[in-house]
């Protein structure tokens, strides 16, 4: 089957408020800017594919609406996932490698603001057991953060740090929402949202669209000098009966360290999509990251766009493969409570 | 399946939401101006279709629309269907007419009602144009018009009304 | 493209949708069950018990009919305590969301704990249901759990 690379990627500014952009208003700016960094156009592109949730913003069909921002003349090859833009990577990256197209265009958009994401997440679990119960996303993450402290897995410092260090690396992501500096002390006088998670470990509410190109090996080099591979590409998912899962470890991403090979394999640089700062630990540790520079964009804890900070991480992975001129990344995309659902991708600038 | 026919372990689930939803700016740019009973489209640099109401682009050519063209608020009946089953939450009663209606010098047609007419004489083609609301009572919908009725002019070929070619 | 100038158009929209749901036979058993003041789990042939009733088992993908009764007290696997619930939350004083391993049972039930401190708390504490008066056969019939005294 052939490879494919990762050729281009662009991010919209990630906005606490983006109301004066509709859908098609937040998704093509950033589908030109990808399309002009590339020097080609939608008539250049094989398949489509984009990831959002209608819930968000409350709109209906506002997938569809999204689709006015691409040029559909002459009919496109389209398709949408109602997941994170990770998982348009994904059906984009297995289209390419049956030989249906050999370019492919994702992007992802959420929006949010319009609504009370807390609610939404809640109606999304479990309509039986879980659901008439209204956990929120910042609680159910929370029961995952308080089995980590208390089996040491993780620590209150490294979650702190964690929190500081998001801050230290917006400074240098221009896209980011958050880049005002966090000292210990003001970590520490934040109130908790629900124990043991304070405001700053949570992501802030976000707005926003990113848009990503991939190409077959055929297509890759007629549109950059500098193609980043897509090695390995794993996702699993665990089951959804919340109180039956071993929320100390995780099972889908020990699937993918096993699936990807990733054991002996020296990353330069990795970007996790870590909504909460214990999962950052939590999955450095288990993916042996703990010496490879991590979410260096400030990750979800500085702009986390629903349905898109998962493609994120995988184009900032891309990006810094790209400026560093280093070898190795890997990128994680993560769906439901408490890590559920998991994705890892390696990405390499071969020589 | 009437209730007394549902099995028993059927249970009502209630789902609400609450939002505050933002139109965006093409959607806004247009409302304002359907609230002083003015219809503006947007059309697109590059291959001159006008659309109505506008979302901010062409997606044809896949970019932003942002020339304004004032419109009329005459057109013709594109298309129509005869309403005839109550919608939960509409306060129009059966039998009515949806019909698209494409105004003069537009791309596109967008869904309303037709009155002032018996249904039985209702055609494509038909020239139509808005009965508006009073003034006072306009507001940021296209509900300020009431609906489109008939006006005394020839029939249009809708065949002719195609897409602006690119 | 977008003019920063232009007056913003918002409104409140509220989307609400009722639907009737079957909650099949075995979830059947166990709300039914609760409506009674009796928690139900589903025993594997493993004899690995799943409470509240499971219909499969994840890892062995076996349909699960078998039913038992389990608690009505448990232990706390986990907890978030929540000072100052949202306007979403079924609550309206400080509580905990927690998973909660019944007596008997080898996974663990979501809910609520309520009637006690955050400092009262940690994981392995005994609670017991507190029972709604007016069941509904919904996981709402228990109110919340409390810490056994």
């Amino acid at each position: 089957m052939k490879k494919v690379a990762v050729v281009g990627y662009a991010q919209h500014k990630i906005l606490p408020n983006a109301g004066a952009l509709n859908e098609v208003e937040l998704i093509m700016p950033v589908v030109h800017k990808v399309f002009n960094d590339l020097g080609i156009s939608q008539d250049d592109i094989g398949f489509t594919c984009s990831g959002s949730c209608d819930y968000l913003q409350g709109a209906a069909f506002a997938f569809v609406e999204g689709l006015s921002a691409i040029q559909t003349s002459p009919p496109i090859k389209e398709s949408h996932v109602e997941m994170d833009a990770a998982w348009a990577l994904y059906e984009s990256m297995l289209k390419i490698k049956m030989g249906d197209a050999d370019t492919a265009l994702i992007y992802g958009f959420g929006k949010s603001s319009p609504g009370n994401l807390d609610s939404i997440i809640s109606l999304q679990m479990d309509p039986y057991y879980i659901s008439p119960l209204w956990p929120d996303r910042v609680s159910l993450a929370a029961l995952q953060a308080q089995i980590l402290l208390q089996q040491k897995i993780i620590t209150h410092d490294e979650m702190m740090a964690t929190v500081i260090e998001a801050r230290n690396n917006a400074a240098n992501n221009p896209n980011a929402l958050l880049t005002d500096h966090v000292s210990e002390d003001l970590y520490q006088a934040d109130s908790l949202i629900s124990s043991p998670l304070r405001g700053f470990d949570c992501p802030p509410i976000s707005d926003g669209a990113s848009a990503m190109v991939i190409a077959s090996e055929d297509k890759a080099f007629e549109f950059t000098d500098n193609p980043i591979w897509i090695e390995g590409i794993d996702h699993s998912i665990e089951s959804s009966n919340l109180g039956s899962r071993d929320l100390a470890t995780s099972p889908t991403i020990q699937n993918a360290i096993t699936n990807l090979n990733l054991k002996n394999i020296n990353f330069d640089v990795a970007e996790l999509h870590t909504q909460f700062s214990h999962e950052v630990p939590f999955l450095r540790k288990l993916l042996n990251l703990t010496n490879v520079p991590t979410n260096l964009s400030g990750g979800p804890l500085v702009g986390n766009v629903m349905m898109c900070a998962g493609l994120d991480a995988i184009g900032k992975t891309f990006q810094s493969l790209v400026s560093d001129q280093s070898d190795h990344g890997i990128a994680h995309a993560s769906s439901g409570p408490c890590l559920q659902h998991n994705m890892v991708v390696h990405l390499e600038r071969h020589k | 399946m009437s209730d007394d026919q549902a099995p028993k372990d059927y249970k009502e689930s209630f789902i609400h939401l609450e939002y505050q939803y933002t139109a965006g700016s093409a959607t806004t740019t247009f409302l304002n101006q359907v609230k002083e009973g003015r219809l503006v489209g947007q059309s697109c640099p590059k291959c001159k279709a006008v659309y109505v109401p506008p979302r901010g682009s062409c997606p044809r050519c896949g970019i932003a629309t942002s020339i304004e063209v004032p419109l009329t608020d005459k057109g013709c009946v594109e298309s129509f269907t005869v309403v005839h089953i109550p919608i939960p939450g509409n306060p129009i009663v059966p039998p009515y007419v949806c019909a698209m209606i494409r105004l003069d010098e537009a791309d596109i047609s967008f869904l309303h009602l037709v009155q002032d007419i018996e249904i039985d004489q209702i055609r494509i083609g038909m020239r139509v144009q808005a009965v508006w609301k009073p003034k006072d009572e306009w507001t940021h919908s296209l509900e300020n018009i009431k609906w489109f009725a008939p006006i005394d002019e020839p029939d249009v070929d809708v065949s002719t009304l195609r897409f602006k070619p690119s | 493209m977008n003019d920063s100038k232009i007056n913003l158009l918002e409104a409140p929209f509220e989307l609400s949708y009722k639907y009737k749901r079957s909650s099949g036979p075995v979830m059947s058993k166990f709300f039914e069950g609760l409506s009674q003041k009796k928690i139900f789990g589903t025993k594997s042939k493993a004899q690995k018990v799943f409470a509240p009733a499971a219909e499969y088992d994840p890892d062995t993908r076996e349909a699960l009919t078998e039913i038992v009764e389990v608690g009505p007290g448990g232990t706390i696997e986990s907890w978030s305590w929540v000072n100052s619930p949202r306007s979403h939350h079924l609550l309206k004083t400080p509580f905990a969301f927690a998973l909660i391993k019944l007596d008997g049972a080898d996974t663990a039930m979501l809910h609520m704990v309520s009637d006690c401190d955050e400092s009262d708390l940690s994981i392995g504490k005994k609670v017991l249901p507190v029972w709604s008066e007016n069941p509904t056969e919904a996981i709402t019939d228990i109110n919340y759990f409390i810490l056994e005294s």
